[in-house]
C-alpha cells in the first residue's frame, strides 16, 4: 500500500509538473476527466493518435522546406493548420504556440525562419513525447501494484 | 426489451475530417448518453443519412454536430445541403471550426446552424445540444399525438369527407 502511495504522490507531482512547465494546458485535464471505467486508458490513445500525426507532419513540412525548385508554403501553412488544431484539441500547449510562431514565417514566406520553427517544433514536440510517455508510464506501474490512478477533480 | 420514447437516446452524426477531433467529439457525445456515428467527410455524411441515393433514409439522425475547414465538401456546405434537403431540413446542426472568425460564424448561424462551437469543444458546449433535441422530440410528438386522434375519431374522418364532397 505504501508502495501505491508513493507511486500515486509520484504521479501527482509529475502531473503538475508538466502544468507547470506549460507542456499541458488545461485542455489535457478536461480529457483526464473524461477517463472512466469505459474509457481508462483514453488520454493515452488520443496521445498515441497526436504523436502519429505530428511525426508525419513534421516530416512532411522539412520535405516541403527541401525543395530546391521552389517551397510550397501552402502546403506548409496547411500542415501548421493542422498540427495546431489537434495539439490545441490534446492540449499541448507548448507544442501549439510554437504552431503559432511558425504560422507567422510561413505567412511571410520565409524559408530560414520556417526552418527554425520547424527545429523548435520538433524539439517541443520530443520533450512532450517524453513527458507523456513518463507519464503513462507511471499510470501503468500504479495499476500493475494494484492502485488506482488519481482523478482529477 | 420496449423502450419508451423518452428512454431512447438521441443519435447524433458527428462529422470531422482530423480522427483526433473525431475521437474527441464521440467521447464527449457518449459521455453526455447520445447515441454517435462520427464520419470523416460531408460525402459520408450525406451518404449516411441517405441523401445521395433517392432511397428512404433508415437511420434516425436527431442532430448533426460538424466541423468547418474540412476538404471537399467545408461544414457551411454540408449545412447548406441538409437545410436545403426536404427531408432533413429539420435536423439540427451544429458548426465547429479552431479559427475564430465572427463572418463565419455569422454565416452558419444565419444559415441555419443552431449553435457554432469553438474547438477544443468542451463538455459545457455538448451541454448546450439538448435544448435543441428536446425541442424537437417535444415537436414530434405533438404531431404524432394530433395525427393518431385524427385516425382513431370517425366523427371527423366523416366530417372531412362531407367537406370534400362539397368542394
Amino acid at each position: 500500500m505504501d508502495f501505491v502511495n508513493q507511486l500515486q504522490r509520484k504521479f501527482i507531482d509529475y502531473s503538475s509538473s508538466l502544468h507547470r512547465e506549460g507542456i499541458v494546458d488545461d485542455q489535457f485535464t478536461q480529457l483526464r476527466k473524461l477517463e472512466d471505467e469505459n474509457s481508462p486508458h483514453f488520454v493515452m490513445e488520443v496521445a498515441s493518435l497526436f504523436f502519429e500525426d505530428c511525426e508525419k507532419l513534421i516530416n512532411n513540412m522539412a520535405i516541403a522546406l527541401e525543395q530546391k525548385q521552389g517551397v510550397d508554403f501552402k502546403q506548409i501553412d496547411e500542415c501548421i493548420h493542422q498540427l495546431k488544431g489537434s495539439s490545441s484539441s490534446i492540449g499541448a500547449m507548448r507544442v501549439k504556440n510554437a504552431c503559432i510562431a511558425f504560422r507567422s514565417f510561413s505567412d511571410a514566406q520565409n524559408r530560414e525562419g520556417c526552418l527554425r520553427c520547424l527545429q523548435q517544433l520538433s524539439h517541443e514536440y520530443s520533450l512532450l513525447k517524453n513527458k507523456l510517455q513518463t507519464l503513462f508510464l507511471l499510470e501503468q506501474q500504479i495499476v500493475a501494484a494494484g492502485g488506482s490512478i488519481p482523478r482529477v477533480h | 426489451m420496449v423502450m419508451a420514447a423518452s428512454e431512447t437516446k438521441f443519435h447524433v452524426l458527428a462529422v470531422d475530417d482530423t480522427l483526433i477531433d473525431r475521437k474527441l467529439i464521440e467521447k464527449l457525445l457518449k459521455t453526455s448518453s447520445y447515441q454517435v456515428t462520427a464520419v470523416d467527410s460531408g460525402t459520408k455524411a450525406l451518404e449516411f443519412l441517405g441523401l445521395n441515393n433517392n432511397d428512404h433514409h433508415d437511420v434516425e439522425v436527431n442532430l448533426i454536430i460538424t466541423d468547418y475547414c474540412m476538404p471537399g465538401m467545408t461544414g457551411y456546405d454540408l449545412l447548406r445541403k441538409i437545410k436545403e434537403s426536404s427531408s432533413f431540413k429539420d435536423i439540427p446542426v451544429v458548426t465547429m471550426s479552431s479559427d475564430n472568425i465572427p463572418s463565419r460564424i455569422n454565416r452558419c448561424l444565419e444559415d441555419g446552424a443552431e449553435e457554432f462551437f469553438l474547438k477544443p469543444v468542451q463538455l459545457s458546449d455538448v451541454n448546450k445540444l439538448r435544448p435543441h433535441l428536446m425541442k424537437r422530440r417535444t415537436q414530434t410528438n405533438v404531431n404524432k399525438r394530433k395525427s393518431m386522434d385524427e385516425i382513431v375519431s370517425p366523427d371527423r374522418a366523416r366530417a372531412r369527407y362531407n367537406e370534400l364532397e362539397v368542394k
